[in-house]
């Protein structure tokens, strides 16, 4: 060790270090600064200890308080699913019709219902069940698979035209594409069809070509059948769009619409809640 | 402080360095060699099929991971919005994973099956047009844009150099599985395809079959996000880190 010098103008120690007469100042960090840094080590090595930190071969350290975050959110859910306990036994023991009319689990359905609406269904259905173009409106009370509580928690949980082994299937053949109508029949059909819902007059040809190709489904008066998810064509409400080229193009080539299954995604209990809530949107039967 | 002795002694400063800079680079690798204890085993988790693995491409891309995480965290709020939480065998075939942790959209990491593939492609095509809220970017592009597929294979087999486990045989048949994936509706047409991916969604995603476009590729991924683990059949205790 060099002896302690000091610097004769400011009396501060020098490090000892010359160059060409010039000598470097000691000016150590501040002392807080320094203390700052030990009390992180020291904190660091406390939350070693307490905390899970590290790895070793086969496993890591857990920590004095043994803290895992799933640990953690399984009590939490376990503490959520207590307190909804008294809920979840009602809604289980209970069909989609008796919750409608008991006032108490109405309003839990409702309240519920709303939340995973919102979060689940909106994206497609519109916020409020407004519903958009090839994502039917739930405010109204045209269903094409059935507006009674329990067609609705059934679309709900199996879905139509999704996954599900259950889920609800039907499609409408490609008239024009399979050559079963040419192109001026599938026009003529239109008209028709069009004329049905009270727009323009109805031709022979076309009520001809109707009978033969489409009452299966839709049924003579083209009311539909909600058996089938074959919607009503009498009352002016189009999925796929409005007008003579719209409903043409779904006679020759048709859209189908897939809502996915929610069983599984979702539990017994928010199905349930959903299906009240939509029922309830204005439309239900 | 007693520099001097590092300072006048040349070798002692080098030995010192190296051991500096060896615990630094220990603490980054060591971690790296306990994977096998970290990643869960779960049944389910297969590498992705070329399509969705292209669909991937087109995703680290357009940088969605910019906005959207895919990590769905053991808290109650994620928990009971997206689905179980993930778990690290669900990213284990990502190379790179996309996590991500900009939360502006929702979490994708379960977004598979939640909505219909037509819902999908509008909502690429303009966001605002089934969600009016959105701030999404519309991607109208990717629906005009053929997808170029010319090297699945060396994809599939770079991948395969980093540890994901691609056989021959779906080396091999990688172009073929990629066009069947969007070209049929069928189960019994892609029963290859199903062989040897499990729970591969199948389907003209963008409505298109005569086109396989960058869209189809990017919805077959969405729509496989986090659907490979049943967690019916998953015992969480057994697996509990």
């Amino acid at each position: 060790m060099a002896e302690v010098k000091k610097d004769a103008l400011t009396g501060i120690e020098t490090t000892g270090h010359e160059w060409d007469g010039i000598e470097e100042l000691r000016t150590p960090i501040p002392r807080w600064w320094m203390l700052t840094l030990w009390v992180t080590v020291i904190w660091a090595i406390g939350y070693w200890i307490v905390y899970p930190a590290w790895p070793s071969l086969s496993n890591y350290t857990k920590g004095v308080i043994g803290y895992s975050s799933r640990a953690e959110l399984k009590k939490e859910m376990a503490r959520v699913e207590e307190s909804r306990a008294g809920w979840k036994a009602k809604f289980q023991a209970a069909s989609v019709g008796d919750i409608a009319k008991d006032s108490d689990l109405l309003n839990y359905a409702m309240a519920g219902g709303r939340v995973i609406f919102a979060d689940n269904c909106a994206p497609c259905h519109a916020a409020g069940g407004a519903g958009t173009k090839g994502y039917p409106t739930l405010v109204d009370d045209d269903w094409l698979w059935g507006g009674t509580l329990e067609a609705i928690e059934k679309t709900i949980r199996f879905g139509i035209r999704g996954a599900h082994e259950d889920t609800r299937e039907s499609q409408m053949p490609n008239f024009l594409e399979d050559e079963t109508l040419t192109k001026e029949q599938v026009s003529t059909v239109a008209d028709y069809v069009l004329a049905l819902g009270g727009s323009g007059s109805a031709s022979a040809a076309g009520k001809a070509l109707f009978e033969e190709n489409c009452t299966a489904c839709h049924g003579e008066d083209g009311k539909g059948n909600k058996e089938l998810g074959a919607p009503n064509l009498i009352d002016a409400i189009w999925l796929f769009g409005e007008g003579k080229d719209r409903v043409a193009a779904q006679v020759a080539k048709p859209k189908h619409g897939v809502m996915p299954a929610w069983q599984g995604r979702l539990n017994g209990v928010s199905i349930k809640q959903v299906s009240v809530y939509v029922h309830s949107l204005g439309g239900g039967k | 402080m007693n520099n001097e002795l590092f300072e006048k002694n040349v070798v002692l400063l080098a030995i010192a360095i190296l051991v500096t800079v060896s615990i630094g680079g220990l603490v980054q690798l060591v971690p790296l060699y306990t994977m096998e204890q970290t990643i869960e085993k779960v049944d389910g988790i297969r590498p992705y099929t070329p399509l969705e693995q292209a669909g991937r491409n087109i995703y680290v891309r357009e940088g969605c991971y910019l906005c959207h995480s895919q990590m769905i965290r053991p808290f109650r709020d994620e928990v009971e919005r997206y689905g179980h939480y993930s778990l690290a065998a669900e990213s284990m075939y990502d190379h790179p994973f996309q996590w991500g942790s900009k939360r502006t959209g929702p979490d994708l990491a379960r977004v598979g099956g939640k909505y219909s593939s037509d819902w999908h492609v509008a909502h690429m095509i303009d966001p605002r047009s089934v969600v009016p809220e959105s701030i999404m970017p519309g991607y109208p592009f990717l629906a005009e844009k053929d997808l170029d597929f010319s090297d699945v294979a060396l994809h599939l087999d770079a991948l395969r150099t980093v540890g994901v486990p691609y056989t021959d045989e779906q080396i091999q048949k990688s172009t073929a599985d990629l066009k069947k994936q969007q070209s049929t509706n069928d189960p019994d047409e892609a029963e290859g395809l199903l062989k040897r991916y499990p729970k591969a969604v199948i389907g003209n995603f963008d409505g298109n079959p005569e086109r396989l476009t960058e869209m189809d590729a990017l919805v077959a991924y969405l729509q496989m996000l986090g659907t490979l683990v049943d967690f019916s059949k998953v015992n969480l205790e057994t697996m509990e880190r």
